[in-house]
C-alpha cells in the first residue's frame, strides 16, 4: 500500500475484520431474491417480442388465461398510460412495451400461474400480432438519411440550431475549452484515430429476481435484488401511478450488478399480477432473458485527434464521439464527453458527443459508464505519441497529468486527487521493470472515474448490552457492510464485531439513492460518521447525567466518557456501562444521519498489462497484471483489492472476448454465458493490487469511492500490450484471437494511421 | 402428470422427495428439498453457481434430473460445515475476502473442495483450471486461488500432523 500523506493512526479503519455477512455466504444460507418463497406463491413469467422493431396490433390473451392453473395475465393496458415527457417515459414503456416494442426480447405481456411450467406454457399462448418494421441495428443505420425513426417525439436535445424533424440522436454534447484550430497550430505532432466498440453486458451471476405480495387493502411488499431498493419503489410507483407509501421494498442479498442492477424490470409486473391475482407472485428471468432483455453497456464510435508539442505537451484535444444506448435516450454520449479528457490538461480543446437509439435492449450503467471507452481511445494514442517522441509512457502521462487545481473539462478545478501518485506507484513497482519473454507486451494505461456522492441515510442504535447496530439504505454488492461497521467503530470506539451493519428496508431507514457511482462507503459511510458523531453527543451528555457534572467537561476517548474537569476523580463510563442506565437517563439511544455527500473524490487508477500473443492462433493470455488505484482511504484493504481486481477481470474480458452478436434482423445470437464468454479463473493470472491513499479531503475519514475506476483502463492497457507484442495497433472491439490474427498476418492490420 | 418419488442421501443424512420427471435437481434441491445454497445463474451448465457433488462426483446439479438422483449421495454447500466448525475452505474465504457479493460462493466451496479432495497440493494453475467451470463477476478470481492455496496448506497441514 503506498501512503502519501500522513493521516491519522485509526484503530479500525484500514483493517481487514471477516464481514459480518460473510458466514451466511458461505454457508449456502445468506438469501439471495430467487431463494425466498412465499406461501401460496404463483409463478410470473415474461412474454417477450421476437421482433427488434415492430408495431403491436394487437395481444390476445384469452387463450392463455383459459389455461391450468393461470391466475393472472397483464399486458401494457393493466398499467395507466404514459405519454412522451413523462419524467420516466422510458423506464415505463421499456418494462413493458405499450403500442411498439423496440428490441428483441422487449417485454409485453406477462403471466402468473401455479407452476413455472404451466406460467411458461401460458405466456407461448399469447397471441400478439405485430407489424414488423425495419430495425435499425448499427450507429451507421441509425444515422443514415433514411433512416427509420425509432421514437416520433425524439428531437435531438442540445441540437444547435435546434432540431425540427425527428430523428434518432437523443442528445448532443458539446464541451469545449481554448482555442482548438489555435493549439492544432502549436503542435509538432498531430495523430488523428478511430475505433469502434460493441455492447457488452455487465454479466452478475444473479439473474434478476423478485417476490411481490400485494394485499387487498392496496399495499404491496417487494422482495428484490437491486442496487437501490428505495428507487425500486419509486419506479414502481410511477409506473403502476402509485403513491410510494403503498410500497415497501425489502432488499434481499445482491447477486453482483456493476450498474446494471440500478434500474428495474420485473418488480411492477410482479405487483400488477400480483394485485390481479391476489396471490404473491414471483419472477426470476432465465440468463437468456438477462442477456436480450437487460442492461449492455453502449457501443461506440468514436474519433479522437490529438495535438502534441515535441517535448510532450499535449495543446489540442478533438473528440467526435458516438454511443448507441440501445433503444431509448441514454447518457453514454454525455459521460464519454466528461471523460474523455479529463485526466490531462489539454488547453485547448472541443468535444461533440451523440447518444444513438437502435433496436437493441435499452443500456443499463456499468461502472464508471462510457470511461473504459473514452480511455481505450485515449490511453492507447496517448501510447502511440509517447513511442513517437521517444519519451516513457509513464513519464509522458506525469507530464500532461491533472493535479490540484487544474480544470476539468467542465471548468471546475480538481481538488486533491492522486493521478500522479497512481502513475508513480506503478513505475516504482518491481513488475514493470520485470523481463519479457518471446512474443510478450506489456501495455501502460491510466483510467479515470468522476464518482459521485447523492442521498444517503443511517441510523444508529445503541443495544441495552452496549452493542451497536448500525442500519444503513444501500445494499451491499460487495462488503460495504464491513466498511459501515469499520468506520462506526472507529467513531464510537465499539469493537467492530459487536457492530452489527444492516441493509434496512424503505420503511425501516431513511432515503438513500441506488448504490451506483461508487457512492456506498464514501456517501453512505458519511451517513453513518455523522450518526456516529451525533451519537456521541448523546453519549456525553448521558455520561454528564450519570455523573453529575457538566457534558463540556466530558470527552469522548477510545469508546469511554472520561471526566476532564477539575472536581476530583470520575472513573470513566464504557458504552455498555451508559446504556445500561439509558432507562433513568433519557429513554433509548439512537442517532440518525441524513445527507446529500459532496465532494465524491475522483478516483484514478493506472495498469500495467504483461500479455503473451500466440501468433499462430491470434490467442491473447494474460501473463501478469499490476494495478494501482487511488482509495483516497482504505476502509477495508482486502475489499478494496477486490474491486480493484474484479474491474480488471471485467476490463480484460470486455477486451478480449466479450461482445453482443447480432443477427440481421437483431436478434441476439450470444445469449449465454457459454458463447457470451466471460473471463474464467484459467484466463487470468494473480491481479497484484496496489492501493495508493491521497486522501479525499470531503470525506472524515478521506473516502474515495473504488468500485468503478479500476474498470477504466484495462482495455488500453490490453490494446498497448498487444502493439508491444506483435506490433499491431488493434482500433475495435474485442480484440479477439481472429481479429489479432488478421492484425498480425496483414502485416500491421490495422496499425499505422 | 404423477410425480417421481426420489431417495437418496443428502449432506450424510437420509432424504426423500417428490419432483416432476423433467425437473432439474437443483430445482428439486432448492424448491422440493429446500436447500438453496446452491444458485441458478444460467441453468445451462456453464456457470458453476449450482455445483454439487453427486457419488462423488462434481457436477452442474442444472444439468441433471432429479429423478437421477435415486439412490445417490449428494453434497452441497450446507454440508461443507462440521456444527460451527467451518471448512477449512470456508474459513479461508471468509479470511481472504474471496467473496464479494457472494453468489458464486456456495458452487466454488463445492468445486473447490471436490478439487482438493482430489488432489491435496494442487498448483496455482491447477487450482485455475479446476474451478474454470465456476464464473465470479466480482473477484477477479485472485483472492479465491489463493483462498483455496491457503486451504490446502492448512489440510495438508492437519493431516500430517
Amino acid at each position: 500500500m503506498t501512503v502519501t500523506e500522513p493521516k491519522p493512526s485509526y484503530k479500525y479503519v484500514g483493517t481487514r475484520p471477516v464481514r459480518h455477512d460473510g458466514l451466511e455466504k458461505v454457508t449456502g444460507r445468506a438469501r439471495f431474491a430467487a431463494d425466498l418463497n412465499m406461501s401460496g406463491q404463483l409463478h410470473g413469467i415474461v412474454v417477450r417480442s421476437p421482433h427488434a422493431h415492430a408495431r403491436i396490433v394487437s395481444i390476445d390473451t384469452s387463450e392463455a388465461e383459459a389455461m391450468p392453473g393461470v391466475k393472472a395475465v397483464i399486458t401494457g393496458d393493466d398499467f395507466p398510460a404514459v405519454e412522451p415527457g413523462h419524467r420516466q417515459y422510458d423506464m415505463c414503456i421499456n418494462v413493458i412495451a405499450r403500442d411498439k416494442v423496440f428490441y428483441e426480447g422487449h417485454a409485453l405481456a406477462a403471466v402468473a400461474a401455479s407452476t413455472r411450467d404451466q406460467a411458461q406454457a401460458a405466456a407461448a399462448a399469447v397471441k400478439v400480432e405485430y407489424e414488423v418494421l425495419p430495425a435499425v441495428l448499427t450507429i451507421d443505420q441509425a444515422l443514415a438519411a433514411d433512416a427509420p425513426v425509432l421514437h416520433a417525439h425524439m428531437m435531438t436535445a442540445g441540437a444547435n440550431p435546434p432540431a425540427e424533424e425527428p430523428s434518432n440522436i437523443s442528445n448532443i454534447t458539446r464541451f469545449s475549452g481554448g482555442e482548438l484550430d489555435a493549439g492544432f497550430a502549436e503542435a509538432d505532432l498531430v495523430i488523428e484515430r478511430e475505433f469502434t466498440t460493441q455492447p457488452v453486458h455487465q454479466g452478475y451471476i444473479e439473474p434478476h429476481a423478485c417476490v411481490a405480495d400485494t394485499g387487498q387493502d392496496g399495499h404491496t411488499t417487494i422482495w428484490c435484488s437491486s442496487q437501490g431498493h428505495f428507487n425500486v419503489r419509486s419506479s414502481t410507483a410511477t409506473l403502476l401511478g402509485w403513491e410510494n407509501t403503498r410500497i415497501r421494498v425489502i432488499p434481499a442479498e445482491i447477486g453482483g450488478g456493476f450498474g446494471g442492477k440500478t434500474t428495474i424490470y420485473l418488480e411492477p409486473l410482479a405487483v400488477a399480477l400480483s394485485a390481479k391475482a391476489g396471490r404473491p407472485v414471483k419472477m426470476v428471468m432465465t440468463r437468456d432473458e438477462v442477456f436480450r432483455a437487460t442492461g449492455p453497456a453502449p457501443g461506440t464510435k468514436l474519433r479522437i485527434k490529438l495535438g502534441v508539442k515535441r517535448d510532450g505537451t499535449l495543446v489540442a484535444g478533438d473528440a467526435y464521439l458516438i454511443y448507441t444506448n440501445g433503444a431509448y435516450a441514454g447518457p453514454g454520449g454525455l459521460l464519454g464527453a466528461m471523460t474523455v479528457f479529463e485526466s490531462y490538461k489539454i488547453p485547448n480543446f472541443e468535444i461533440e458527443a451523440l447518444d444513438v437509439v437502435i433496436n437493441t435492449a435499452r443500456s443499463a450503467a456499468y461502472r464508471a459508464p462510457a470511461a473504459p471507452l473514452t480511455a481505450y481511445a485515449m490511453e492507447t494514442m496517448l501510447d502511440e505519441i509517447a513511442e513517437e517522441l521517444g519519451i516513457d509512457p509513464i513519464d509522458f502521462r506525469i507530464q500532461n497529468a491533472v493535479t490540484e487545481g487544474d480544470p476539468s473539462t467542465m471548468g471546475f478545478p480538481f481538488a486533491r486527487i492522486g493521478f500522479v501518485e497512481c502513475l508513480e506507484a506503478v513505475r516504482d513497482h518491481p513488475n514493470y521493470k520485470a523481463p519479457l519473454g518471446p512474443n510478450q507486451g506489456r501495455g501502460i494505461a491510466a483510467g479515470y472515474w468522476f464518482n459521485i456522492g447523492e442521498s444517503s441515510s443511517a441510523t444508529v442504535n445503541l443495544n441495552e448490552d452496549g452493542t451497536a447496530t448500525v442500519v444503513t439504505g444501500s445494499p451491499d454488492i460487495g462488503g460495504s457492510r464491513a466498511s459501515m461497521a469499520l468506520m462506526a467503530a472507529e467513531e464510537l470506539g465499539i469493537d467492530v464485531y459487536d457492530i452489527r451493519p444492516v441493509v434496512g428496508d424503505t420503511e425501516a431507514v431513511g432515503f438513500t439513492d441506488v448504490t451506483e457511482g461508487s457512492r456506498a462507503t464514501f456517501a453512505t459511510g458519511m451517513a453513518v460518521v455523522e450518526a456516529c458523531r451525533r451519537m456521541v453527543v448523546e453519549l456525553r451528555g448521558r455520561a454528564a447525567k450519570m455523573m453529575g457534572v457538566e457534558v463540556d467537561d466530558i470527552d469522548w476517548v477510545d469508546g469511554q466518557a472520561v471526566y476532564t474537569g477539575s472536581d476530583g476523580d470520575k472513573a470513566p463510563l464504557s458504552v455498555a456501562e451508559i446504556t445500561a442506565k439509558a432507562k433513568r437517563t433519557g429513554g433509548p439511544l439512537t442517532a440518525t444521519g441524513s445527507l446529500e455527500a459532496h465532494g465524491a473524490g475522483p478516483g484514478f487508477a493506472v495498469h500495467v498489462c504483461d500479455l503473451e500473443v500466440d501468433p499462430e492462433t491470434g490467442v491473447v493470455r494474460v501473463v501478469r497484471y499490476t494495478a494501482s488505484q487511488d482509495a483516497g482511504t482504505a476502509i477495508h484493504p482486502s475489499y478494496v483489492e477486490g474491486q480493484i481486481q474484479g474491474g480488471v477481470a471485467q476490463g480484460v474480458g470486455w477486451a478480449l472476448n466479450e461482445e453482443y452478436i447480432y443477427d440481421s434482423d437483431g436478434v441476439m445470437e450470444n445469449p449465454s454465458f457459454l458463447d457470451y464468454r466471460v473471463p474464467v479463473a484459467s484466463d487470468l493470472p494473480m491481479i497484484d493490487a496496489i492501493i495508493v491513499e491521497v486522501p479525499n479531503p470531503a470525506h472524515p475519514y478521506g473516502v474515495r469511492g473504488v468500485g468503478e475506476t479500476g474498470i477504466v483502463p484495462p482495455i488500453p492497457a490490453v490494446a498497448n500490450a498487444i502493439y508491444g507484442a506483435t506490433g499491431c495497433r488493434i482500433r475495435d472491439l474485442p480484440m479477439s484471437p481472429i481479429r489479432v490474427l488478421d492484425a498480425i498476418t496483414s502485416n500491421g492490420g490495422s496499425n499505422g494511421a | 402428470m404423477s410425480r417421481v418419488h426420489v431417495t437418496c442421501t443428502i449432506n450424510g443424512d437420509p432424504a426423500e422427495f417428490l419432483c416432476d420427471g423433467g425437473q432439474t435437481l437443483l430445482d428439486a434441491l432448492r424448491d422440493e428439498v429446500g436447500l438453496t445454497g446452491a444458485k441458478e445463474g444460467c441453468g445451462t451448465g456453464d456457470c458453476g453457481a449450482c455445483s454439487i457433488v453427486m457419488d462423488g462426483r462434481l457436477l452442474c446439479s442444472c444439468l441433471v434430473l432429479a429423478p437421477e438422483a435415486e439412490g445417490t449421495t449428494i453434497s452441497t454447500v450446507e454440508g461443507m460445515a462440521s456444527g460451527d466448525d467451518l471448512h477449512p475452505l470456508q474459513q479461508c474465504f471468509l479470511e481472504g475476502a474471496a467473496l464479494q457479493c457472494g453468489v458464486c460462493t456456495p458452487g466454488f466451496l463445492v468445486a473447490a473442495k471436490a478439487l482438493l479432495d482430489r488432489n491435496p497440493e494442487p498448483t496455482e494453475t491447477e487450482i485455475r483450471y479446476g474451478l474454470a467451470g465456476n464464473l465470479c463477476r466480482c473477484t477477479g478470481y485472485d483472492k479465491i486461488v489463493r483462498a483455496v492455496q491457503a486451504a490446502a496448506t492448512q489440510i495438508t497441514a492437519t493431516n500430517e500432523s
